[in-house]
């Protein structure tokens, strides 16, 4: 894979397959999938609903049954049910913030509840400047997630991601719930974050556009299978080799008459 | 001659802090066009869509300075004239079908309901041939389906199909596409587009897309905060001069453009006068 065979992976998935059993159905949710990315890169899955994109998320962070392949982290296999250091260096901001933010808990305790589990110290610091390097004053600290709008959901849940100072981010749908206008500013304070502390993304999105902007590579998934891989550059030049992409370029920029 | 006309529409509801106005002093006139109604989330533009209909849900109320469908006036209308009206010549397709379409009801019962006849081969055969027209592959199957058996975007295009079987002659589409893959969104559009062209169907087009609404609709109106800030040709969108406008346009990533950080949109106190 481009730029990352010289050195050992930061997160690489090799074959991975994902099913879903209940009674006889049998899902295969993503089949054969493998990707590697570097430290410090942004990759990015694109796929419509039902692709497997948030599969393989799922997948890494120990939430979805692997059926099949590897996936490493820093070279080594991951332990299965996933450790306490395993989510030290890896965190997940999901889609939807107004269902992944406990609705009774303040913000405070959704900050302080990753802290206590991983034994972290200076709590109070640590939470003050979660939330400034969010964009959020500490004001915000002992409201309740009602109180707040969708962005500003969005950016307690990337703060409550950053707490435990991962060195990867793993992005499903970050602004896919949230305003055009509130999407700019949630993007820019990833990426943002990325370059300051030379994190590594992966993120899945439906939107061509927002991963383009956001991912220095990234791959096509279709029907849990892989189409397509493409770099940044590819894209803005639409070289897309499959019809697949070629659909998704087109759709991306509105709507064309037959 | 105009379809509908609307002025001065305004939409309030009662809060614990008094009277809130949700739409404030909306005009506009829409012949058998597609008009776009943009706007981010709280500016307006379902309940602008609700009002015309006279969906507005209680407590709230809508009130306007001229509100005629085809030179019928709705501000007063009957609930006798609201039955002639909706349905058969004033429809919505909502944003989503999970909650817009009766679950225990097939798919073909509810279609053959909407035509309001008691169910027969004349009825049966104007529902299918409707969902071949909203580009069903199998509408032998759909007919016979409940809701849950379709997918997102068949089930929509199963509403769609519901709402213009009656040949209505204003169709209002709330967010019709924003639940569906881009791929499907495409196809669903051509229908709708097609419905303008073949049938001269008024459509009012509501969504916080304003790219694919500037590709598809022939008009646009920009609102903010329940106000139209700004109406316009849909090509002339690039010259847009509101700055809420250009804002909204600018803060969307494009593929082509790698442009970092992305421009953020600077609200106005202004802009809510």
């Amino acid at each position: 894979m481009a730029g990352v065979n010289d050195k050992v992976a930061k997160l690489e998935a090799r074959d991975l397959d994902v099913t879903f059993r209940s009674g006889r159905d049998v899902v295969r949710a993503v089949r054969g999938t493998s990707f590697a990315v570097a430290e410090g890169e942004s990759f990015g899955i694109v796929g419509e609903s039902g692709s497997g994109k948030s599969t393989v998320l799922r997948a890494i962070c120990g939430l979805a049954p692997v059926s099949g392949g590897t996936i490493k982290l820093d070279g080594r296999d991951l332990p299965n049910p996933r450790d306490a250091a395993f989510y030290r260096q890896v965190q997940m901001v999901f889609q939807d913030p107004y269902a992944s933010l406990h609705p009774r808990h303040t913000i405070d305790g959704v900050l302080s509840e990753p802290l206590a589990i991983h034994g972290f110290d200076n709590r109070e610091e640590r939470i003050e400047k979660a939330l400034t390097d969010v964009g959020l004053g500490s004001d915000f600290r002992f409201r309740f997630p009602h109180q707040l709008s969708g962005g500003q959901r969005q950016r307690v849940a990337i703060a409550r991601a950053l707490i435990l100072e991962p060195s990867v981010l793993l992005l499903d749908e970050p602004t896919s719930a949230l305003d055009a206008s509130i999407q700019a500013e949630v993007l820019n304070l990833l990426d943002g974050l990325r370059s300051a502390r030379g994190l590594t993304y992966v993120m899945v999105s439906h939107d061509l556009a927002v991963v383009a902007h956001m991912c220095d590579r990234l791959v096509v998934m279709q029907h849990g299978r892989q189409v397509e891989e493409l770099t940044r550059a590819a894209l803005q030049a639409h070289r897309a080799e499959t019809d697949y992409t070629r659909q998704l370029l087109a759709a991306s920029e509105g709507y064309t008459p037959a | 001659m105009s379809l509908l006309s609307v002025e001065n529409l305004r939409v309030t509801f009662p809060t614990r802090q008094g009277p809130s106005e949700v739409v404030r002093g909306v005009t506009f006139e829409l012949g058998r066009e597609r008009l776009g109604i943009v706007g981010e989330s709280g500016s307006g533009k379902s309940q602008t869509g609700r009002a015309i209909l006279g969906l507005t849900p209680p407590p709230g109320k809508a009130t306007a300075d001229r509100l005629e469908f085809d030179g019928i006036d709705l501000r007063n209308a009957s609930a006798r004239t609201w039955r002639s009206l909706r349905g058969s010549r004033m429809s919505m397709v909502m944003q989503d079908p999970k909650y817009s379409l009766n679950p225990v009801m097939t798919i073909g019962r509810q279609l053959i309901e909407a035509l309001r006849y008691s169910g027969g081969g004349a009825a049966k055969a104007e529902a299918m041939a409707m969902l071949e027209a909203v580009q069903i592959r199998d509408p032998e199957r759909v007919f016979r389906a409940y809701p849950h058996e379709l997918s997102g975007g068949m089930g929509q295009r199963a509403m769609i199909a519901m709402m213009l079987v009656t040949k209505p002659d204003l169709l209002i589409a709330d967010e019709p596409t924003s639940a569906l893959d881009v791929t499907v969104q495409v196809e669903v559009l051509r229908i709708l587009d097609g419905l303008v062209r073949d049938r001269g169907m008024g459509l009012i087009f509501i969504s916080h897309d304003l790219r694919l609404v500037s590709s598809f609709c022939d008009r646009v109106l920009v609102m903010y905060a329940g106000r139209v800030v700004e109406e316009l040709d849909a090509r002339d969108l690039s010259k847009a001069q509101h700055p809420y406008t250009r804002g909204l346009m600018n803060c969307l990533p494009k593929i082509d453009d790698d442009q970092r950080p992305l421009p953020v949109l600077e609200r106005d106190a202004a802009w809510l006068e």
